[in-house]
């Protein structure tokens, strides 16, 4: 591929420094699963439509098949690996609860969506708010609808937890 | 409205339990084929035809490329029969000679280097002599060229009961109408792939995303010219199906073996979403034609239909598609006079082939639009005709099938009507859409779906399921069904261990793996749950036969007692096994040569009500509610049923609003999410699922198949909804707005 040469790239991922020798114009998708084999992060379209991709950069939801390796130097990166660890964040526990995941592959992506949209909201969001929220992220199996309740379900449980 | 069976109360069916691999999937622990590297891997890639029909004169190589550093697979290298085995064996893996379509496979290059691969994929040039392709219906009809056996003509049926002919000089009022579908792309989100491996000692193995590994199973051992002990075929979790990977993996998994076989080297291929949504099957277009007589009382004397499914260039699953429409396009009605003349024709479009429904949504869109078409000419409201008309128990179906269920569609209906607010609403629209810009409108849609596969299809299929208990005192069920998120492995498990009486934490279910597990017959037809579900309740239940035959268990135990039976049984025999193969039950039959009979053991029924707003400056369209209500037999696991609904009516209102494959010289050309368009979170309604219980005898738990159910029904709902809101019959789908612009404007968008 790449005309330019490989070349360091140091970022943070799930809080541990990481530094890779990379095509700049790698794709970060590619990183995180190839060289990191993280592939906890999906694959679903390669253009920015499905969200399976989804990472947070610097705290930004973004597909990571659409950023180039060489754009997060020194940023701060989160997959799904990153946001649970002995025991499950309340999104992905209401998710497992709620039917939220079938087939799964969009999951991931959809999991990281829906952190952000609690993160972003001090109050229980509404449906609209969710429905919107999660507009970037695709999925063919469940219609979303047991995907909203359980972000719902989620907001709930943090609202109420104080959180 | 749930209704409970008479039986013990129920430890596990009908309880949602949360989905067994719900937590490796919520934290991107479960292993996708692409997650999945080896050792020296090469990637595979495939270069296709990109002409729709002609004659293959050469091939050449670009210099540009060091292409002894590749892998480079034709034709020439197959060892077997070049075919992808599945019916009537009639397409090649990769083509010789001649291709029939855009996508069709001609050669594979294998290397390590993905990038590199690319390039080289791009730097082969096909030398093809065109010839005149044939990309309609009607020309393929017409025989204009003749691209596939004598006729054009994969597959034919004809439905016979009564006498129609004789009865239209007796009819009240005759009503024509002719409707069409077009394809629909599956979109599961992960793409197809498969990873090979070849030696000489342990042969051949492949892991991959799939619906059914035996299909893959068979095509290689033809393909490679292989025993059945010498290929291995593995499911890995798989990112949704939808009837995509049911034939397709068949088709990759022979190519990745050429590959690993010639290079030596475990190879992977995963397509990209242009090539997969390109490349790989979709739903079948469709034209169906309705000529309907009723009598001055409103009940239908005879219905004459024919049903037309466009193939693409070659058979794949057409016939059986074909079958299953066939027997859909009379619906849940009673009509004393019916005939049905189907056909499955060649095109030079990539074949057409699985998706959900599996030929009934197409077959089904039509007889609900005509439904209400002669409603109307009757001065009959939709319900009224429908209420009038509906089979009851006891009179048969159209190829004679008479039904046994305790169903009652009028109170099914009734029901859907009242939870949608039905009456109310018409009322209303009918009063506002004078003055309204964005107008409103309801419709419904009633409908069965027969749950496994058509006719003498299990019969022959005789599926098996095996069971068997550890030292530790689990017991593992082997069974070839895939889970592919519709809940397999979950509902399995709850069957198992509702027969056993035992923790459900004691049930495994196997990944399937032709190593390990029987061949249960393919995931697919909404037959899982019904057919093999019912052989996990009867492969467990011989385990604890045995056990109580041996006398180590007594009537009533508890999980450890069974355990500890289990672990002195395996002391004692060195094994504890069971084998459960399915017989029909009695009673069912159905004749192949008529093609006549009972079509399917049980069937769902269903009744969806739509609500959509038609914007008539943008001629944009939005449902703005769904109320789905059916019969479905026990439901087994809540949550999971309901999730199923949720999907398949999203794909419906795809299949009716959105998703429009663009086609140029035969090939897909907006292959791509962007421009593809599936619905999002917020194109949606809420999604309003009701069930009605009524055990069915012959499933497990009483459970019967619902997995390709809700996507007949949404498609009629709604363009039966945007009539009422317009005023206009919309004949085709997907009804974008250009459809609609040029229904109501009559000029092309």
């Amino acid at each position: 591929m790449p005309e330019a040469p490989k070349v360091a790239v140091s970022f943070a991922v799930n809080g541990e420094p990481r530094t890779v020798e990379a095509y700049p114009m790698a794709r970060l998708l590619d990183v995180l699963r190839h060289e990191l084999r993280l592939t906890g992060t999906k694959e679903g379209c390669g253009e920015g439509e499905c969200g399976a991709c989804s990472v947070l950069i610097d705290g930004e939801l973004v597909n990571s098949c659409l950023v180039p390796v060489a754009q997060v130097e020194g940023c701060r990166i989160t997959t799904i690996e990153g946001i649970s660890g002995e025991t499950l964040h309340a999104v992905q526990e209401a998710f497992v609860e709620c039917g939220a995941a079938q087939c799964g592959i969009c999951t991931p992506g959809m999991v990281l969506a829906a952190v952000t949209l609690i993160e972003r909201h001090s109050a229980q969001p509404t449906e609209d708010d969710v429905r919107n929220g999660l507009a970037g992220n695709l999925c063919r199996c469940t219609g979303y609808m047991r995907i909203f309740e359980a972000v719902l379900q989620a907001c709930e449980k943090s609202v109420g937890a104080g959180a | 409205m749930a209704m409970q069976s008479d039986s013990m109360p129920d430890r596990f069916i009908g309880k949602s339990i949360p989905r067994k691999e719900g937590r490796e999937k919520v934290t991107g622990r479960a292993v996708y084929v692409d997650d999945i590297a080896m050792l020296d891997m090469l990637h595979g890639v495939t270069v296709r035809s990109q002409v729709a029909r002609g004659h293959l004169r050469g091939i050449r190589f670009a210099e540009s490329i060091p292409w002894d550093e590749f892998t480079i697979v034709t034709a020439k290298d197959i060892p077997g029969k070049n075919c992808v085995a599945l019916i009537l064996d009639d397409q090649p893996c990769l083509a010789n000679q001649v291709v029939n379509h855009a996508e069709e496979p001609v050669l594979l290059l294998a290397h390590a280097d993905p990038y590199l691969l690319e390039e080289a994929r791009r730097a082969v040039e096909l030398d093809i002599e065109p010839l005149p392709p044939v990309f309609t219906i009607d020309d393929s009809l017409a025989k204009k060229q003749l691209i596939w056996g004598e006729d054009n003509i994969f597959k034919s049926f004809l439905v016979e009961s009564g006498d129609v002919e004789s009865a239209w000089s007796r009819a009240h009022l005759i009503v024509e109408g002719e409707y069409e579908t077009g394809a629909q792309e599956q979109l599961y989100i992960e793409p197809q792939g498969i990873i090979a491996t070849f030696d000489a000692e342990d042969g051949l193995t492949v892991w991959g995303s799939m619906q059914c590994p035996y299909y893959v199973h068979r095509a290689l051992m033809t393909l490679l010219n292989l025993p059945v002990n010498s290929v291995r075929v593995i499911q890995t979790e798989t990112g949704g199906g939808f009837g995509g990977k049911e034939e397709y993996p068949s088709m990759i998994a022979g190519h990745a073996a050429l590959l690993a076989r010639k290079s030596g080297k475990p190879v992977k291929i995963v397509y990209d979403r242009m090539e997969d949504m390109a490349a790989t099957t979709k739903r079948h277009p469709s034209r169906t034609r309705h000529r309907t007589a009723v009598t001055r009382e409103g009940k239908l004397l005879a219905m004459d239909i024919e049903f037309v499914v466009d193939g693409g260039a070659y058979a794949t699953l057409s016939p059986v598609v074909l079958s299953r429409g066939t027997i859909h396009a009379a619906g849940p009605y009673f009509c004393p006079n019916v005939r049905i003349r189907s056909k499955a024709v060649a095109t030079n479009f990539p074949p057409h082939g699985a998706f959900r429904g599996f030929g009934a949504p197409q077959s089904v869109f039509a007889l609900e639009r005509q439904m209400d078409q002669v409603a109307r000419a009757l001065g009959l409201t939709p319900e009224e005709f429908r209420r009038r008309n509906f089979v009851k128990e006891g009179e048969t179906l159209a190829v004679g099938q008479m039904v046994r269920e305790k169903i009652d569609m009028a109170a099914l209906m009734e029901c859907a009507l009242d939870l949608s607010d039905y009456h109310a609403k018409r009322k209303r629209f009918a009063e506002e859409n004078p003055r309204r810009a964005v107008k409103r409108g309801i419709g419904l849609a009633s409908f069965l779906h027969g749950a496994g596969f058509t006719g003498s299809g299990e019969r022959y299929m005789a599926s098996l399921v095996g069971a068997e208990a550890t030292p530790e005192g689990q017991v593992r069920v082997l069974a070839a069904s895939t889970e592919m998120g519709q809940g397999t492995t979950t509902v399995f498990s709850q069957i198992a261990a509702e027969a056993l009486g035992v923790d459900f934490d004691l049930i495994e279910i196997v990944q399937p793996d032709t190593a390990l597990v029987p061949n249960s017959g393919p995931t697919v037809a909404s037959r899982t749950c019904m057919v093999v579900g019912k052989l996990v309740e009867s492969a467990v239940l011989g385990i604890r036969q045995q056990l109580l035959s041996s006398s180590l268990l007594k009537d009533k135990y508890t999980s450890e007692q069974f355990r500890q039976a289990c672990r002195l049984f395996i002391q004692n025999h060195g094994e504890l096994k069971s084998t459960a193969e399915y017989s029909a039950p009695v009673g069912v039959y159905w004749d192949d040569e008529k093609y006549r009979g009972d079509a399917y053991g049980a069937y769902a029924w269903a009744v969806y009500v739509a609500e959509v707003s038609v914007d008539m400056t943008t001629y944009e369209i939005r449902v703005d509610d769904l109320v789905a209500v059916q019969e479905v037999g026990r439901v087994i696991n809540p949550v999971l049923a309901t999730g199923q609904i949720e999907g398949g009516v999203a794909q419906g209102v795809g299949f009716a609003l959105y998703e429009n494959v663009v086609w140029q010289e035969g090939r897909m050309v907006n292959s791509q999410m962007t421009n593809y368009i599936m619905p999002t979170s917020a194109d949606l309604p809420r999604i309003r699922v009701f069930f009605e219980e009524v055990p069915y005898a012959h499933g497990p738990g009483g459970a019967k198949g619902i997995g390709e159910l809700p996507i007949d029904g949404p498609a009629p709902a709604i363009v039966n909804a945007i009539e009422n809101a317009i005023g206009v019959s919309i004949k085709r789908i997907p009804v974008t707005p250009e459809v609609l612009m040029e229904a109501l404007e009559g000029v092309h968008a």
